[in-house]
């Protein structure tokens, strides 16, 4: 039998926030809310918050984004079933006027074959015909990231744009994540 | 890797030509946010072939139904009811049972309840506008809804969104995870709008425009248009026994 085609893809447009956060839209419908946060307080491993703005090819921030991230536990395992603290998978949005985003996790572990740790990430918004995927690695992970086989694949200069920053604020790490859609330091993006 | 349940074992590349590219200029929004680089290929591995699994006891008993999600008791949304159905199956035809569906429409005056949009159209009490909906063990879902409205939006002097319903779905796998628009069969707006033609192929088109389904019609209640959603499927055929059951 012939295969099906995908169904094609478009734009989330600049109303996403309704569908699938609708809080930041502005009301409130659903008893339970999909997000934000990968992990709760309650987690094992150690406790950081992730944060960044996306920016388009003006150096604008993108003030309308959302997007999902997929990860690890501390030990490098993925979780499909939900569980009371950790899901792995969260959903943000970014600040209408700033365009900051941010959510709280636990720092994933490496995962067996799936190289040094990360984040997953998929972007969506206004003016992206089909979702932006890339990967949040960790300034800290040299040596890993040093074995990664996708990072040791690309130039320096692009494997830099997927490479987290930490700092410490009020004692806890905070890693900085910003991505750019356009033009100079250009994140990459990936054919997953 | 480590899951705590299998994933789908492989999954077929996406076909990016089938698909809107990132830069469509006639789409002005895209043009400052289209990535300049290619995209690059990161072959599917356990940890996209996976994803989270949202449970049916995730969802309130109306929040598929957005004629009432959203109304005061008593009340129902203003506008033309109608009942969107259909199934989500991968590329193979196999059914996509327990996959999420998110949807989001602006009223039947062509207004969205959302804190950024000011268009003239009032907005109706009794109408949120999203639902979700999680599809079945044949992949089948419905939900219900009133037909939106075209609206005018900022690309230009004059342009104008055909009717469209948002619809997001998470499959079994992060790589699968979609974003799409479903359009109303008929709809004039559809061959002038550059978010629709965005996409290089009139037979891709095509596939998001839901035809009038008249059998599903519930007389001297709501007429019903069917879309079936089509999600990345498996890679090769070839050990069938083995890759079943994702």
């Amino acid at each position: 039998m012939a295969k099906l085609k995908e169904t094609p893809s478009q734009t989330a447009g600049p109303y996403v926030h309704i569908g699938l956060a609708p809080a930041a839209a502005g009301f409130d419908i659903f008893d339970t809310t999909l997000g934000p946060d990968p992990a709760t307080p309650d987690a094992a491993g150690e406790h950081i918050t992730v944060e960044g703005v996306v920016w388009d090819g003006n150096g604008d921030p993108v003030t309308d984004v959302l997007i999902e991230v997929w990860q690890a536990d501390a030990e490098g395992r993925y979780h499909t079933s939900p569980s009371n603290s950790f899901r792995g998978w969260g959903r943000v949005v970014s600040d209408f006027d700033s365009g900051a985003w941010t959510f709280d996790t636990i720092k994933p572990g490496a995962a067996p074959g799936e190289g040094a740790p990360h984040i997953a990430f998929w972007i969506v918004a206004r003016g992206i015909n089909l979702g932006l995927n890339t990967r949040a690695y960790f300034d800290d992970e040299a040596a890993a990231n040093a074995g990664d086989p996708v990072l040791t694949a690309m130039p320096d200069d692009r494997r830099q744009t997927l490479i987290a920053t930490r700092s410490e604020r009020d004692g806890k790490p905070v890693y900085r994540f910003d991505i750019r859609l356009q033009g100079p330091g250009e994140t990459v993006f990936f054919d997953v | 890797m480590s899951t705590d349940s299998p994933g789908l074992a492989d999954l077929a590349p996406r076909d990016l030509t089938w698909h809107p590219p990132a830069l469509t200029p006639d789409y002005r929004s895209s043009r400052a946010r289209a990535p300049g680089h290619k995209l690059l290929s990161l072959p599917p591995s356990g940890s996209t072939l996976c994803g989270p699994v949202f449970g049916h006891d995730l969802l309130g008993p109306h929040d598929h139904d957005l004629i009432v999600n959203y109304a005061a008791p008593g009340e129902t949304a203003i506008g033309p009811r109608i009942l969107v159905h259909g199934r989500v199956i991968d590329e193979d035809a196999r059914p996509v049972p327990g996959a999420l569906v998110e949807v989001w429409q602006a009223n039947a005056g062509g207004r969205y309840r959302h804190r950024n949009d000011t268009y003239l159209a009032p907005i109706d009490p009794n109408f949120g506008g999203c639902g979700r909906v999680i599809s079945d063990a044949d992949g089948r879902y419905e939900f219900r809804t009133i037909k939106p409205a075209p609206y005018p939006w900022p690309n230009g002097v004059n342009f104008w969104r055909p009717a469209h319903i948002h619809i997001s779905v998470f499959g079994h796998a992060f790589a699968q995870r979609l974003i799409t628009q479903m359009y109303f069969e008929g709809d004039p707006l559809i061959r002038l709008c550059p978010i629709v033609q965005a996409i290089p192929d009139p037979t891709a088109v095509d596939t998001l425009i839901a035809p009038l389904d008249m059998e599903a019609t519930l007389p001297h209640d709501m007429m019903a248009y069917r879309f079936d959603i089509v999600l990345r499927g498996r890679a090769s055929t070839m050990f069938e026994n083995r890759m079943e059951g994702n």
